[in-house]
């Protein structure tokens, strides 16, 4: 394996002000090590979605990021409350979010389908109680 | 469409400049970030009634060239600070968001689908 870069970002639950940082964080990165701004774009949507969604839906977590010479990955996982139903959570326009989550401009049900829509790899693992498990793998040509 | 003409069509106060020069090819219109982040195409302007400081995030996110605050809308000094501080445009109308798209899409410019005015 040949690491460029390896991180990991904790991610709190709820911290709305500084929510989209991380991803902020991870697309100068990118910017920097000369990754091609179609894949940039491509990560961006996705990390900023996954973001939220820890920031949004659950207890906190982390995200981590190892980018090499031909791909990025990222690797979230977060302390719950976990998805019930992962059919229902892919699917475009559904969201538990609350109203208030809503007046912000999130909820639209949209961040799970766009982050594999962005992904080359894109693999969900959810345990009601345990947490969710996101990993995502973009290639760079 | 040139930035200039946007900012004509709509009537538009520059909040932060300068416009960008560059031809603006897309545009898209919602209050939902994600439905934003669903249709990410070059050199766009992206316009909205909501003035938070996620709006400034997902834009830079996108590379988004100009954000429109539409309804007469005037966000907080800290998020004209960030746009500017990211190098976005923002300009604001007095047009609904939904008067605003109309009459970009009417003098052609298209949308995220790239479908233009027949
Ligand atoms: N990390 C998570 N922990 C627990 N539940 C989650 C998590 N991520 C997503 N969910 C659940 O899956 C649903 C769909 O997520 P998705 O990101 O697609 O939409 P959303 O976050 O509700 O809205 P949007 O992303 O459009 O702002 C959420 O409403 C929530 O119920
Ligand atoms: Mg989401």
């Amino acid at each position: 394996m040949n690491e460029l870069l390896h991180e990991v970002y904790p991610v709190e639950k709820g911290a709305f002000e500084t929510a989209g940082e991380v991803s902020g964080t991870i697309k100068r990165m990118l910017r920097k090590l000369g990754v091609p701004s179609q894949v940039i774009r491509r990560v961006s949507v996705a990390s900023y979605e996954v973001e939220l969604n820890l920031v949004i839906h659950s207890l906190g977590g982390q995200m981590e990021i190892t980018i090499e010479p031909e791909s990025v990955t990222l690797d979230v996982a977060d302390r719950g409350p976990g998805i019930p139903d992962l059919d229902l959570a892919m699917q475009e326009g559904w969201s538990t979010a609350s109203d208030e989550v809503r007046t912000l401009g999130f909820g639209a049900g949209m961040g799970l389908p766009n982050m594999k829509r962005n992904a080359d790899e894109f693999d969900i693992r959810s345990q009601v109680g345990v947490g969710t498990n996101i990993h995502m793998k973009f290639f760079c040509v | 469409m040139k930035a200039t003409e946007i900012q004509a069509l709509l009537n538009a106060t520059v909040l932060v400049g300068p416009l960008p020069e560059e031809e603006i090819l897309t545009a898209c219109g919602s209050d939902m970030m994600s439905d934003v982040l669903a249709f990410p195409k070059d050199r766009m302007v992206l316009l909205t009634g909501l003035t938070n400081p996620h709006t400034v995030r997902t834009a830079e996110l996108l590379d988004v060239m100009m954000i429109i605050f539409v309804r007469g809308k005037l966000p907080s000094e800290e998020v004209l600070n960030m746009a500017e501080d990211a190098g976005i445009a923002v300009v604001m109308t007095e047009y609904t968001l939904y008067d605003a798209c109309g009459r970009l899409y009417a003098a052609g410019l298209p949308g995220g689908t790239g479908r233009r005015k027949p």
